[in-house]
């Protein structure tokens, strides 16, 4: 049988999901089910002086109000749980709803629970809540100055977080002093709001008469929802039970456990009745977390003819009014420790600082601080080329890690465990006819017609990660995998996995591992995951490890049943184990053909136990728990090639290559849709998407008819490559792919621009690089221009 | 997401509409394709108590063909403004605008007299509308009145229709002689509104030179306008650059400029020349 690994299958989830045939948490419907809604501060700062619920408690279809002093002593704080060390870490206190002090527009105050939405709805335009409204502040280095408002009175100068990395700020400080050439910049990474299409729900139903709580909601890791659920709800583990069911998009925030689910628990247990929550849209856009909004100061020290000697980085990370559950390890760890990216840098200092404002607070978003790391990175090493007149392509070339030295110490600590950084550069380079490309360039400079070509280096840690280093980051959770392997006595296979996949395809990708595994066919596998009470305990579906990861558990356990299988196929066949080849989905005694028995005789056989091999247990299943012994990390090269009309600020996207290497590929056209939509979503930081609060802390891109997402229409067909440099690190030499898109095609886009825009002298703009920035910026260059000549 | 409470009723002939909405006050709503509608009582921002489906009215559907004009009648939905071939052999620019509208779904149920009425600052078909003169037919408790287009569009949401009223066509005149028409527009990246959008109009004389140019503008103020010093500016010269150069700059005369967090005023203004310029060029090159 021809190997499933590395066939295009198309996804067996695709056919529930285009035809309306999948259940997400909003088309659950229980009988007697009560539907929550929540009133959520139009303030981003005020005291609450008083709540009065009294006339909508008495409204129709009203059965219960809560408000913050309701929930005292009965539902826990919300926890945050990336306690990263020596960061002088705060964990200010989160409230499921706020009593005395509301720190955001969109932070919660009082939950409805009704009959119908409707009257839940309703019934909040009854809450009277008495507000005295305080000074905010939204912009995080403002946020540090003294005499700034505080969002929490625990915290002195909203600072919550103060970390560092690299191999030494000294050596740093006096590599730049000492270099020929120093690029300084100051980078916005703006606040993005990741809009999954589904919005964020809860069902929970509790039975009275056992105390078991089921909830289902939006989760990215249900097992760990459930650990955080039992603490601030106080229901026992095994009364608990947590089910993600189809999850429409996540991008990190569906990890964090928020106020709003553990309410909907809460009430459900307290009513004795189930209870619905669907998040409006927006709802959405203000109450689900946001992602990046850092400010950085960035210093690349290099020689003359292109070498990097150091780069030196001071971060302001915005995470707004609380710390959300993962949020401090978001600009620390996954940020500052790859900022060497894909380069031999010797000398690398990063300093973070993490400040509250009073805005929604900001979480992990697709790629979170990898992007961060990588623009700052590629931007600057772009600047450079620019500095010292060289080639971009050619700079990079010149500081890539060399293929030899893996595996590779960073001075950050990390060590990369495989690569060919050139090899990715330079297939990228061939798909685009770079050379032929820059005098296309030329000569439509030449005629008035601006391109622009962007490259974009990048390596990724991901595939997080082992348990250990987990423990000695601060993470409060371990970061392995789990997977039961079960064949049926049909020779039909489940598998149940503890990680929570949620469009990213592995109900396909896994079958066709574990199908390679036991030599079934590929529609004979199933594979279950999101429920607590079908799975083994996993860590969930985020930071790119669900396949790294998981599929290392997967394999181990698919070769563990496989092992079994051939004890009993041996037992079967009167031969030693050792004399069976198994192909084909068959145990063949060697040399003898005819003699062989298929693995579904074998299962069938497992579970009659009729005749096992003397003190074997009956059934064929294996489950295995797998934790790496190091992240994973893929890289490549993107190139964006634009044009901009100088006239009217437009960037047009002529074509964009991708080149990745995740290491071995499982299905490649899988790999291409997590590519495609990554470098979507990056290319909206790029050009179009951006929160933006006034100053009182008012979010003015609130809805879909501000807050611009990439739509089809605006992109090129992505021309997605591949080099293969397996992992040593998982049994299948996997690496993750699905964050990969977004943290390489944010800077190839905007490298681009400011290619296009070398001529008027342009080298640097703030995302989104909206029409309005590129033409004043154009009209400024060209008054300058005007000036020099007059 | 959850509009408040509303009563629903669905008229079964115009004279019923007219006598629901005289009896049910000023508060109550028309329901056509609900395309602007329903979005704003979804956000609260419109709670009428009652709804008035117009939505299955036979009498307010159909492209007629007259002597001298095309009558769209006002429940004529987006998309089949876009795909007829009788408003493209007329009026190009109207199916290109139309076609520009929202998504398909949006262009399926939205209809011309609700976007007219609704007056949305960015929607695309008030500029048409304008550039092509079309008199809109209001159907009331009096009667039947007939308001020229530059007479209707009075604010942001807000037109010369009075309560009561129904909106029941658009007349367009003809155009003739060497006539070319054309619509350009600066989408709003999220919302997919014009930022800008400029529908032209140009007749020319058979020496090349303007006779006529009617310049309709959406996006910039706050209601779709003519451009008459534009306008001004062009009759009686010839289409050059420099013609049209110095006719937009008269773009925005007169005009309270948007500004928003997409585009500050000064840049509309720009992007409205820009784009007035070239939807001159086309039309003029259309009616070469
Ligand atoms: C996602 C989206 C994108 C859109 N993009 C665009 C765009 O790019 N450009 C654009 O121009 N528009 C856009 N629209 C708006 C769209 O064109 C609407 O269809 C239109 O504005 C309203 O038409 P309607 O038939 O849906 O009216 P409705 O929503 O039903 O009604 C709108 C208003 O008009 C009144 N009304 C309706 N019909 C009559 C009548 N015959 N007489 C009197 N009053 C009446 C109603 O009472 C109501 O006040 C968009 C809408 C959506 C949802």
């Amino acid at each position: 049988m021809p190997t499933l690994f590395g066939t295009p299958l198309r996804r067996k989830e695709d056919p529930r999901l285009i035809t309306g045939h999948a259940t997400y948490t909003d088309d659950i419907r229980l009988p007697g089910m009560l539907y929550a809604a929540i009133l959520r501060s139009p303030h981003a700062h005020a005291r609450i002086r008083s709540v009065d619920a009294s006339e909508a408690v008495r409204a129709p279809g009203v059965v219960r109000v809560y408000t913050g002093r309701d929930l005292e002593g009965r539902l826990g704080p919300i926890p945050t749980a990336w306690l990263v060390p020596d960061a002088d870490l705060k964990t200010p206190p989160h409230p499921a709803l706020a009593s005395e002090r509301v720190r955001y527009a969109g932070d919660g105050v009082a939950m409805v629970v009704a009959e119908s939405r409707a009257a839940a709805r309703d019934a909040l335009e009854r809450i009277r809540v008495d507000y005295e409204p305080l000074p905010a502040v939204v912009d995080a280095e403002k946020a540090m100055e003294p005499g700034a408002p505080l969002v929490h009175e625990e915290v002195p100068g909203n600072l919550v977080l103060h970390w560092r990395a690299g191999n030494g700020a000294e050596a740093a400080e006096r590599a730049i002093a000492q270099a020929e050439v120093v690029v300084r910049r100051r980078l916005r990474n703006q606040r993005l709001i990741p809009t999954a299409m589904e919005p964020r729900a809860a069902v929970a139903q509790y039975n009275p008469a056992t105390g078991e709580l089921t909830l289902w909601l939006t989760s990215q890791n249900p097992h760990i929802h459930r650990v955080l659920l039992s603490g601030a709800l106080g229901v026992p583990e095994q009364k608990l039970r947590v089910v993600a069911p189809e999850v429409g998009g996540g991008f990190g925030s569906k990890i964090p456990f928020y106020p709003d689910e553990a309410l909907v628990a809460f009430a459900a247990r307290d009513l004795g009745r189930p209870v619905k929550w669907t998040e409006e849209r927006s709802e959405n856009c203000r109450a689900t977390t946001h992602g990046r909004d850092h400010v950085q100061e960035v210093v690349l020290a290099g020689t003359r003819d292109g070498r990097i000697t150091a780069l030196r980085v001071r971060a302001v990370a915005n995470l707004g009014a609380y710390l959300s559950t993962a949020a401090p390890g978001v600009p620390t760890i996954l940020f500052g420790l790859i900022t060497s990216g894909p380069y031999a840098i010797p000398h690398i200092d990063v300093e973070v600082f993490g400040v509250l404002t009073h805005t929604t607070p900001v979480e992990a978003y697709r790629g979170a601080g990898r992007p961060e790391a990588t623009y700052l990175l590629e931007r600057l090493v772009d600047l450079y080329a620019r500095e010292i007149g060289m080639d971009p392509a050619e700079l990079r070339r010149r500081n890539f890690i060399p293929a030899h030295r893996f595996p590779y110490e960073t001075p950050t600590g990390l060590t990369y465990d495989s690569g060919n950084y050139e090899r990715a550069l330079e297939k990228a380079l061939e798909a685009l006819d770079y050379d032929g490309l820059r005098k296309e360039q030329e000569e439509a400079r030449k005629r008035g017609r601006f391109l622009g070509i962007g490259l974009s280096s990048y390596v990724e840690i991901c595939g997080l990660g082992p348990s250990k280093v987990a423990g000695a980051v601060g993470f409060q959770g371990g970061l392995w995998e789990s997977a039961v392997v079960r064949v049926h006595p049909t020779g039909k296979v489940n598998v149940y996995i503890g990680s929570s996949p949620h469009g990213q395809g592995e109900e396909t990708t896994f079958a066709q591992v574990v199908a390679d595994e036991l030599g079934v066919p590929v529609e004979d596998v199933e594979i279950v995951h999101g429920d607590t009470a079908q799975t083994p305990m996993g860590w969930g579906t985020y930071g790119s490890r669900t396949t790294p990861v998981g599929s290392g558990a997967l394999a181990l356990a698919a070769r563990r049943v496989a092992e079994k299988a051939r004890k009993i196929a041996a037992h079967m066949l009167e031969a030693a184990p050792e004399d069976l080849d198994f192909r084909d989905g068959a145990f063949q005694v060697r040399g003898v053909p005819e003699r062989k028995a298929t693995i579904q005789q074998v299962a069938l056989q497992a579970y009659l136990a009729w005749n096992l091999p003397e003190g074997m247990e009956p059934a064929l299943e294996a489950s295995a728990f797998y934790d790496p012994s190091n992240f994973v990390y893929p890289f490549g090269t993107h190139v964006a090639v634009v044009e901009v009309e100088p006239a009217t600020g437009q960037v047009k996207l002529l074509r964009y290559v991708a080149v990745d290497d995740p290491g071995r590929v499982i299905n490649p056209l899988i790999v291409d849709g997590q590519v495609h939509g990554g470098v979507v979503q990056g290319i909206g930081q790029a050009l179009w998407e951006g929160a933006v609060y006034d100053e009182n802390g008012q979010l003015l891109t609130g809805s879909m008819m501000d807050y611009a997402l990439p739509r089809a229409g605006f992109l090129p067909p992505i021309e997605t490559y591949r080099t293969e440099t397996p992992s040593p690190v998982n049994p299948l030499g996997v690496k993750g792919v699905g964050e990969t898109g977004t943290i390489a095609s944010t800077p190839a886009v905007v490298n681009a621009v400011m290619d296009a825009l070398a001529p008027f002298g342009i080298d640097h703009l703030e995302m989104p690089l909206t029409p309005e920035k590129i033409w004043r910026a154009v009209r400024e260059a060209e008054a300058r221009k005007g000036g020099a000549a007059a | 997401m959850i509009p408040a409470a509303f009563d629903y009723a669905r008229a079964s002939s115009l004279e019923e509409a007219l006598r629901l909405l005289r009896e049910a006050g000023p508060e109550a709503k028309l329901l056509a394709g609900g395309q602007s509608l329903l979005p704003m009582m979804k956000l609260r921002l419109a709670e009428p108590p009652l709804l008035v489906d117009i939505g299955g009215l036979a009498e307010l559907s159909g492209i007629r063909l007259e002597a001298n004009e095309l009558a769209i009648a006002a429940l004529t939905p987006h998309a089949e403004l876009a795909g007829s071939a009788q408003v493209a052999e007329a009026f190009p620019l109207l199916a290109r605008a139309a076609a520009g509208i929202g998504d398909l779904q949006v262009r399926n149920l939205g209809t011309i007299g609700g976007n007219l009425v609704h007056a949305d600052p960015g929607s695309d078909l008030p500029a048409v509308v304008l550039a092509l003169e079309g008199r809109i037919v209001l159907r009331g408790p009096a009667g039947e009145r007939v308001v020229p287009a530059e007479a209707f569009f009075l604010g942001p949401l807000t037109t010369a229709i009075e309560p009561g009223e129904i909106l029941t066509e658009v007349r367009f005149p003809l155009l003739e002689g060497r006539t070319g028409t054309a619509y350009v527009k600066h989408p709003h990246p999220a919302s997919g509104y014009a930022v800008v959008g400029v529908a032209a109009v140009a007749r020319l004389a058979p020496d090349g030179r303007v006779e006529e140019a009617r310049l309709g503008v959406t996006g910039v103020g706050l209601h779709a306008y003519r451009a008459r010093a534009a306008e001004a500016a062009l009759r009686g010269r010839r289409p050059d650059a420099s013609a049209i150069e110095e006719a937009v700059a008269h773009a925005t005369d007169g005009v309270e400029v948007n500004g928003d967090l997409y585009a500050s005023e000064e840049f509309r203004a720009h992007l409205c020349r820009h784009h007035m310029a070239q939807a001159l060029r086309e039309a003029v090159a259309a009616a070469a």
